[in-house]
Formats: C-alpha cells, structure tokens, sequence
C-alpha cells in the first residue's frame, strides 16, 4: 500500500511562478529560468513513492532541494505544483481544516535545530501535538509519557530542552513525533546537528524503533553513509530533481547517471555491509534441554566440529568443540564446564571492515550478539565472501 | 527656495475649524466623556484611598517583583512624597500614567500582533509609528486641547500617541525573533493560527512585550508631566508653577518626586521582565 505519493511535484519561488513552471515544463534549464527571470526552481517535477512501513530516505547536497520537498509533503511550503497524496488524499487541494487534521493525525515531524518550545517541559513539548487536539491533559500525559520511554528519556520529563545535549533534545523531538501515533514521520536532516558518536547512537534507535512501531519515515540527509544505512530505497537528489531511487544495492550498483556514480565511488563498499549483513543462521544446541551426547550427535547431523550453545531463551551460552563434549560425556559433567566462553563476540552493527582484523586473528567463528542474544554467527569466508560480493549475494536465503 | 506657497497652516487651520470640530465634535465629545470618568475615578480611588495602605501595597509589589531594595526605596519615595505635601499631585501623576499605559496596551499589543503576522499591516503600521514618535509632542497638544479640552482627558490622549509606539514596536519584534523552526514545529504538528499565536510566539514574545510596557509606562511618565502644560494636574504642575513663579525650590521638590515615581515604576516593570525570562 502507498502511504505517500508525490506527482510531478515542483515548488518555484519567486514574483510569477506559474510563468516559470511554463518554461520549465517547456523544457528550460532552471539555471536559465533564474537567469532570465530571477525565479528559483526549488523542486523540480519530483515524482516517488513511499510504501507503508518503509524507510524511504531523500538524499542530496546543501541546495539540491531536498528540505523544500519535504516541507511540500506536509504543505509547510505551499508547492506551485504537482500533487501529494497521503493515503490516496491529496494534501495540496487540501481546504485549512483538512490540512490540519491531516497534519494531526498522520504526520509528525523531526526538524534539524529540533524546534523544540524553549518555554516548555519535556513533557509539555511531547504533548503538545496532542494538546492542540484537545486531549485531555491526564490523557495527553500519559501517552507523552509512553513515547519518552520509548526514546529512552524516562525522568527527564520536567527537564526543559535547554538543560539537556543535543542529542537529548532530539530524542525530545522524536518523542514529540511520536506520540501523536501518526504512521508517517517526516525527518529533516534530524541527526545532522549532531556529533558522530550520538548521531549513530540516534541511527541504531530509529532502526529499532521502526522495527517495533513500524512507522513510514521520510527521512532527508546530505550524508550517503547515513543514506546507505538506513533506507530501505534511497533518492538522491541533484538540482531539484530527483536522479535516482532504489535500493542502497541497486544505487551502488547502477549508479543512473554520472552526477550519481561520482557520488557512490568514494562508498566504501565493507562500510556499508555489516555483520548482520554477512551473518548466518548457526547450528545451535540448546544447553539446558539436553546434555553432551545430544550435541554430538547434532553436530554429526549439520557436520561440524564445534557448535554454539545457547539456553532456551537464546541467550548466547559459548561454543562446545567436539573434544571437549566428548570428554564432558565422559566424565559425565555437564556441558556448562566445558564451553569455550571467550568466544568473539561482536554487534550485528560491526561494520565488515572492522571485522577483518578480528576474524584473521579468531580460532573459530564470530558469535553476533545483541542485548545477550545470539543471532548468528560470522565465519572468515563470509566476511571474505561479502567484500567480494556485496550485500545481496550474501544475505540471499 | 520658495518656488511655491505651501498654505499648510492655513489648509489645517480651516480644516480642523470647518470640518473637524463641527462634524466630529460630538463623537470626540462621548470619547472625552468616558475618558473623564475613567481618569476621574482612578484618580478618586488613589486620592480616596488611605496612602499607608496604597504604600504597603506599593512595597509588596516592588519586593514581590525587584526585592528588598526597591521596597525600601518606595517607603522612603513615599515618606517624601507625605513630607512635601505632594501625595495628592503624585496621586493625579499617577492616575493619568496608569490610565494611558493601560490604553496603550490594549491597543497597542494587538496592534504589534497584526504587525508581526501581516505584510500589509506592518507597512500600513511602520510610518504611522514613525509619525508618532518624531512629531514633537507640543503639536499634537495643541489639537489635543481643541478636541478634548483641558484637564487630564487631553493629558491621557497625548501620553497615549507618545508613549504607545515601544508597546507596538516591541510586541512585533518579540514575536518576529521566535526562532522559524519553533514556528515550523508548531504548523507541522496542525497548530491553527490561534494556537500558534497563543501557546508558542506569545509565551516566547513575553519577555520583548514586557520590556515595551516598561517603555511605555516610562515614555507615560515623562509626557504626563509635560502634559501639565494644557492642564493636567499633578506634580507636572507643580514643576510647571516653581518655572513660571521662579520659584527653584518648588521646581526642585517636584521634580524630586517625579524621579522617585520613575525609579519605583521602572523597577517594578524591569522586575517583571527578568521574571519573564526565566
């Protein structure tokens, strides 16, 4: 299902914009549209859409027209035109109270300088969507509540947005996004303001956010590495126009024209790939269920000389080589004395980079491990495989 | 370089005689009225009321909004005040500056609204500001006095064109330096106009409008004692007879007494602007 369309979208600003979308839909360069009338095409017949669920991210240079067209998506800029639909409605033809309720109840936005209220609480600030709904303050409260414990901000609430960091206030921001229970958030370079370390911290939380609330995001950087990592398809923008969209893959890949590929060609292929990208799903052996002899004959069964072991709740126990199970059989210990627990553990956000060194160095295979949990392992040749190949090739079933 | 006659002073003259006082004399009549009974009934209650506690109530408030300091200060102000036998003329002082800053506020606070938030009106609203503020004051007591008469009514009309533009200017200001992206927050989350206006630029814009109300009761102050000269009554008087009688200590013990006004009410509206910030 599409949540947004966007036809033939163009905003010009200047004194007569209608001649200017004339000339422009004519043909004419947009360089030569400023020269000669002094109108700047800041969107130029934009055309994309963004499923239910997606991560569509917009990417391009300062000037490439990328904050216009996201401020046209919610008519924060009226465009001259062209339409958007958001689920099927077309927000430009939109009369006031439509647009309003539609700004409401299906899209929330997360701005760069955060914009957040100066005079308000963290609270107040994340209700306050829902207070010019005319939610009941207990009410509004309670839901505000719910989206600042989902960005982590829990005992902050009466904290005004001066007395926390950047990041903090950007949480406040998405908090605030959030808590209207719109399906779409609509983001404005929302990490560009903030340092590397914080910005990836915030990146990694989106991903999980989105994960569990599975919102439609429209999210517009200036940064590939950003792009790259988080959507699900990218646009990239140049001059108003839209050059591009398709997967991180199929832009790397194919680059459509020149302007793209001298983009991507700086990319760094083993940066953007991932553990999580190369990892596979192991032979494991559930420790508490059954003992030694039962994990021989499973690594028998997949034909391995070593498997990870887990308890019933996947939480990663360590790695029972062949030797090791049979000697514990044999002295009839259980298998939690004989594990291998300084096995490598390391995040499904390693970038495959990162891991070469440690995989040249490892005995036996990289455990992924997240909040405790195995999710899968990462042998040399994966890692190998990956830098060869990229992304699709491996992460195919 | 007298190419041409300009007969500006006699056009206006003519104007103001022809048609200015005979067709709208009436409506300026029921203003004056109005006016009257407003100033007349401020100035009774101030006057009415026992000064030990109007002073308690002064002290209160400037150690409420400035600190201790200043509540010291008003019980000295007004100690002198008694002293000199000028309670009553501060009183009228008073009255006339309450009353005008307070019309200045009513109109001019939604004036800098509109100014702030349309084009037209804040091209419509600039020279007219100008206008008021550089013409001297002495030209519009004159037709002050023609449509009004003399007496305080006079007195509050010309203090209201003399001390309304800050209020104006300031409210427009405050509003315009609410950051663009707070606005922006505020539309993209379905604000209407109203909510916009009153739950973010008006809470954001408190701290500049305070400082133009401080302005504004300043500029009131300074044009009520001026205004003594088309007869309003008060310490401006006072000053006014020590000038015309010679007499330099009366023109020194009034003008005393409005310096102690001026500091206890400066103080009082500063109090409130860093209250503001906070």
């Amino acid at each position: 299902m599409k949540k947004i369309e966007v036809n033939n979208l163009t905003k010009i600003f200047g004194s007569h914009p209608q001649q200017g979308l004339k000339r422009l839909i004519d043909g004419e360069q947009k360089e030569n549209i400023l020269a000669e009338t002094g109108m700047t095409v800041g969107v130029n017949q934009a055309s994309f859409s963004v499923e239910a669920g997606e991560f569509f991210v917009i990417m391009g240079l300062s000037g490439s027209g990328k904050s216009t067209l996201i401020r046209l998506v919610n008519r924060l800029i009226e465009p001259t035109s062209g339409e958007v639909l958001i689920d099927g409605q077309n927000i430009v033809e939109m009369g006031k109270n439509e647009l309003i309720e539609t700004r409401r109840k299906k899209l929330g936005m997360v701005f760069q300088q955060f914009g957040l209220f100066p005079h308000r609480t963290v609270l107040q600030n994340v209700a306050y969507g829902l207070e010019i709904q005319g939610v009941k303050k207990e009410e509004r409260n309670k839901r505000a509540q719910r989206s600042i414990e989902d960005v982590g901000l829990h005992g902050y609430e009466n904290s005004y947005p001066k007395e926390l960091s950047g990041g903090m206030q950007q949480r406040v921001g998405l908090a605030r996004a959030l808590a209207n229970d719109s399906d779409i958030l609509l983001m404005d370079e929302a990490f560009s303001a903030l340092d590397p370390l914080i910005r990836k911290e915030m990146q990694d939380e989106l991903l999980n956010l989105q994960n569990k609330l599975g919102k439609t995001i429209l999210f517009i950087t200036h940064d590939l590495d950003e792009a790259l990592k988080l959507g699900d398809r990218i646009a990239i923008m140049k001059n108003g126009e839209i050059v591009q969209v398709g997967t991180a893959d199929e832009i790397l890949e194919n680059p459509a024209n020149e302007y793209v590929s001298n983009f991507v060609k700086d990319v760094d292929r083993s940066k953007v790939l991932m553990a999580s990208h190369v990892m596979k799903k192991p032979a494991v052996h559930m420790a508490d269920k059954s003992g030694a002899l039962a994990a021989v004959r499973k690594m028998e069964e997949v034909g391995a000389s070593s498997i990870f072991v887990v308890d019933k709740d996947n939480n990663f126990k360590g790695l029972l080589t062949i030797d090791n199970a049979i000697s514990a059989y044999k002295s009839s210990l259980p298998i939690e004395n004989v594990l291998i627990e300084d096995i490598h553990e390391i995040s499904p956000e390693t970038p495959l980079n990162d891991l070469f060194s440690v995989a040249v160095e490892a005995k036996y295979p990289l455990a992924v491990v997240e909040n405790g949990k195995l999710l899968g392992i990462v042998s040399r040749v994966s890692i190998l495989s990956g830098l060869v190949l990229g992304k699709k090739e491996v992460t195919a079933p | 370089m007298n190419y041409f006659t300009l007969p500006l002073e006699e056009w206006t003259n003519r104007f103001v005689d022809d048609w200015l006082l005979p067709v709208t004399g009436e409506f300026f009549d029921s203003i004056s009225e109005g006016l009257r009974t407003f100033v007349d009934g401020v100035t009774d209650l101030l006057i009415a009321a026992p000064p030990e506690l109007l002073v308690l109530i002064l002290i209160i408030i400037a150690w409420k909004f400035s600190g201790k300091g200043l509540a010291l200060f008003a019980l000295l102000g007004s100690l002198y005040l008694g002293s000199v036998d000028l309670w009553e003329a501060a009183m009228q002082t008073v009255a006339i500056v309450i009353v005008s800053t307070l019309i200045s506020i009513i109109i001019g606070i939604p004036l800098g609204i509109l100014a702030a938030t349309n084009k037209t009106m804040a091209t419509l609203v600039r020279p007219i500001l100008d206008f008021m503020q550089t013409l001297p004051s002495f030209v519009y007591l004159i037709p002050a006095i023609l449509l009004f008469g003399l007496g305080n009514v006079p007195a509050v009309i010309a203090t209201f064109v003399f001390a309304t533009p800050p209020a104006v200017r300031m409210t427009t200001l405050g509003i315009q330096q609410v950051p663009a992206d707070v606005v922006e927050a505020s539309k993209a989350f379905g604000s209407t106009k109203w909510q916009l206006l009153y739950k973010v630029q008006l809470p954001l814009a408190l701290p500049s409008i305070m400082a133009g109300i401080n302005q504004t009761m300043m500029l009131a102050l300074s044009m009520a004692v001026i205004a003594s000269m088309i007869g309003a009554p008060g310490l401006g008087s006072v000053v006014l007879e020590g000038i015309s009688t010679v007499n330099v200590g009366l023109g020194l013990t009034g003008g005393l007494g409005i310096v102690v006004l001026a500091i206890i009410m400066d103080r009082i509206t500063q109090g409130l602007v860093r209250n503001n910030k906070k």
